[in-house]
């Protein structure tokens, strides 16, 4: 696992257990590399194709370059929040109403609403369970 | 000049104070008694010409009648209604309230200074909890361990086909993190028991006390050498202390160094350390050597200048506790690995807490104190009753403990009993003395 932006498959090895006809793509922008293997894993084997990256200053460039099908974002990042990135992915039309799940360990009433208020999709606290992160992207992208 | 409603009362209190009628200070002035009256009962507004007619006839200065330290009282109060609304206080009569009864108007706005002071306080106090950056980090960091550990956990457990590469990835993963977690909260609960080393304001007066004695190191050459001056030499060290802001902190810091004084000239420096030395750690003995009471010695050995082994490193000194007989610290000398709570009483197994049921008799007990790596300390701890003794009234007791740090070089022999710091952040399971629940859930 590198902080640079990749087209890492991990969990490339295990069948998806859940059949996708047309790949999504999901991007990871979380900064512990525990957590992205173990959520990498997950999604890979859900059938989803993951990318990562651990830097919040280049954040909004990796998602610009990559175009996500949707993005998982932590909050607490080296060099730049969650919340400034994903006000800047709002601003920009491109990435206006990109799907976004984000994590964070910081699970106060002011927290969740700050990030309602800048536009997230889906806000969840840590730890959270694998199953939960699963069915919330499910329902994102079909959304 | 605009007049308070409380100079009726300045004017009623001043006459009555010189014991002059009211018909005669009124007659002296040109008005009726009855008109005096009203004035004196603030329900007539006066100034100009007839102010300073009776402050002439009182022999006082008009301004004394119009200004007082009752306007500041009249403004808190004025504030303390504005605070609690609902209570529905009559502000418009709030000078005549002031006027009537002063002694019990003071108090009120006494109490509604102290309510402010202490708001601010545990403002101050949610502000640490709430911005602490350190706290906020370590926090931070053990959620994000228990999240990796969890997620990985279910990964592993849910008995689909892992490959083993990934499972052996996996594995690893809750190794690494299961110990980052492990440093993570022992580091947060050391934190939470000790406090910050970063600039941590004392709450207090005992706080400020702990700062000014460690500044010192616990000793006080000053109070050791030739004991001239030595009241002069404490108010230079109270005074010359940043670490005692309050008063009261002062005064304990006054009344420390009083009985240092006394205990170093009970037992002088050179003559104590040698024996000291020579028999480390037996406290029975010297003060039986020096017929010395055995608190006297406890206090004394915790209060040797620092010493350095061979190698020129410090050598760790005793640590002390003193604790009153309702078992509040009142005095602490830390000691390494011996995890003293901020604020509270400490462990009902600490072998101070058996002397106290047992006031004259020495207790000694050999302890463990639990966390990360565990230390063995040996603690000598005798409760003393002080002050004059009275018939038929309990007396006043304080219980002192000296802890000895073990010598890697030469361990204790024996068993020791396993204690904790408070039972908020002590991991020992299925403990009878348990106060509370642990925060850790090995104590669960």
């Amino acid at each position: 696992m590198t902080d640079q932006t990749s087209d890492l498959k991990i969990g490339g090895d295990p069948e998806p257990t859940v059949a996708v006809t047309l790949p999504r793509h999901v991007l990871v922008i979380e900064d512990e590399p525990n957590i992205i293997e173990a959520i990498s894993f997950i999604l890979s084997r859900d059938g989803w194709v993951v990318a990562t990256h651990s830097n919040g200053e280049t954040a909004v460039e990796a998602v610009l370059k990559l175009r996500p099908d949707a993005l998982i974002l932590d909050v607490m990042l080296p060099g730049r929040s969650g919340y400034d990135i994903l006000q800047d992915l709002r601003a920009n039309e491109t990435t206006k109403d990109l799907p976004v799940l984000m994590l964070t360990a910081r699970g106060q009433k002011n927290d969740r609403e700050l990030a309602e208020r800048l536009g997230v999709n889906k806000f969840m606290t840590k730890p959270f369970s694998n199953a939960e992160v699963l069915e919330t992207m499910r329902a994102l992208i079909e959304a | 000049m605009p007049q308070s409603r409380l100079t009726g009362s300045r004017i009623r209190e001043r006459r009555l104070y010189l014991g002059v009628k009211q018909a005669a200070v009124a007659r002296g002035v040109g008005i009726s008694a009855a008109y005096l009256n009203l004035i004196e009962h603030n329900r007539r507004r006066i100034g100009g010409k007839l102010l300073n007619d009776l402050a002439k006839a009182l022999s006082v200065d008009p301004v004394q009648l119009t200004e007082g330290a009752e306007d500041a009282l009249v403004g808190t109060l004025r504030d303390a209604a504005v605070r609690v609304p609902q209570a529905g206080a009559e502000t418009e009569k709030v000078e005549d309230l002031a006027g009537r009864f002063p002694g019990w108007t003071s108090l009120i706005a006494a109490q509604h200074r102290r309510i402010e002071e202490l708001e601010l306080t545990v403002e101050t106090l949610t502000d640490r909890f709430t911005h602490d950056p350190q706290l906020a980090a370590s926090l931070h960091e053990v959620i994000s361990t228990v999240t990796a550990i969890r997620s990985t956990a279910s990964i592993l457990s849910e008995g689909q086909d892992i490959d083993p590469e990934w499972q052996a990835r996996f594995l690893r993963n809750m190794r690494e993190e299961s110990r980052r977690l492990s440093d993570s909260a022992q580091g947060l609960v050391d934190y939470l028991d000790t406090g910050t080393d970063l600039e941590t304001t004392p709450l207090v007066p005992q706080e400020e006390l702990a700062g000014f004695l460690s500044d010192h190191n616990h000793h006080f050459p000053a109070l050791e050498d030739g004991f001239l001056d030595l009241g002069g030499q404490i108010a230079r060290l109270v005074s010359g202390s940043e670490h005692l802001q309050t008063g009261e902190a002062r005064i304990l810091a006054k009344a420390w160094l009083e009985r240092y004084v006394e205990d170093a000239l009970a037992l002088p420096l050179d003559g104590f350390l040698q024996e000291w030395r020579r028999v480390p750690g037996d406290a029975a003995a010297l003060a039986g050597m020096f017929r010395q009471p055995l608190d006297r010695v406890l206090r004394r050995a915790a209060c040797l200048p620092g010493e350095k082994d061979a190698d020129g490193k410090s050598v760790r000194g005793p640590g002390l506790l003193i604790c009153d007989g309702a078992g509040a610290i009142t005095y602490r000398r830390p000691v390494s690995g011996f995890a003293l709570p901020r604020f509270g009483a400490g462990c009902p197994h600490w072998p101070m807490y058996h002397a106290l049921a047992r006031p004259g008799s020495p207790v000694s007990g050999l302890v463990e104190m639990g966390g990360r790596t565990p230390k063995r300390f040996l603690c000598l701890a005798i409760a003393s009753t002080f002050g004059a003794p009275r018939f038929d009234v309990a007396p006043l007791i304080e219980v002192t403990m000296l802890i000895l740090p073990e010598d890697e070089a030469a361990p204790f022999g024996g068993r020791a009993a396993k204690v904790g710091s408070s039972c908020r952040v002590c991991a020992l399971a299925d403990c009878a003395a348990r106060r509370e629940p642990s925060i850790l859930s090995d104590a669960q």
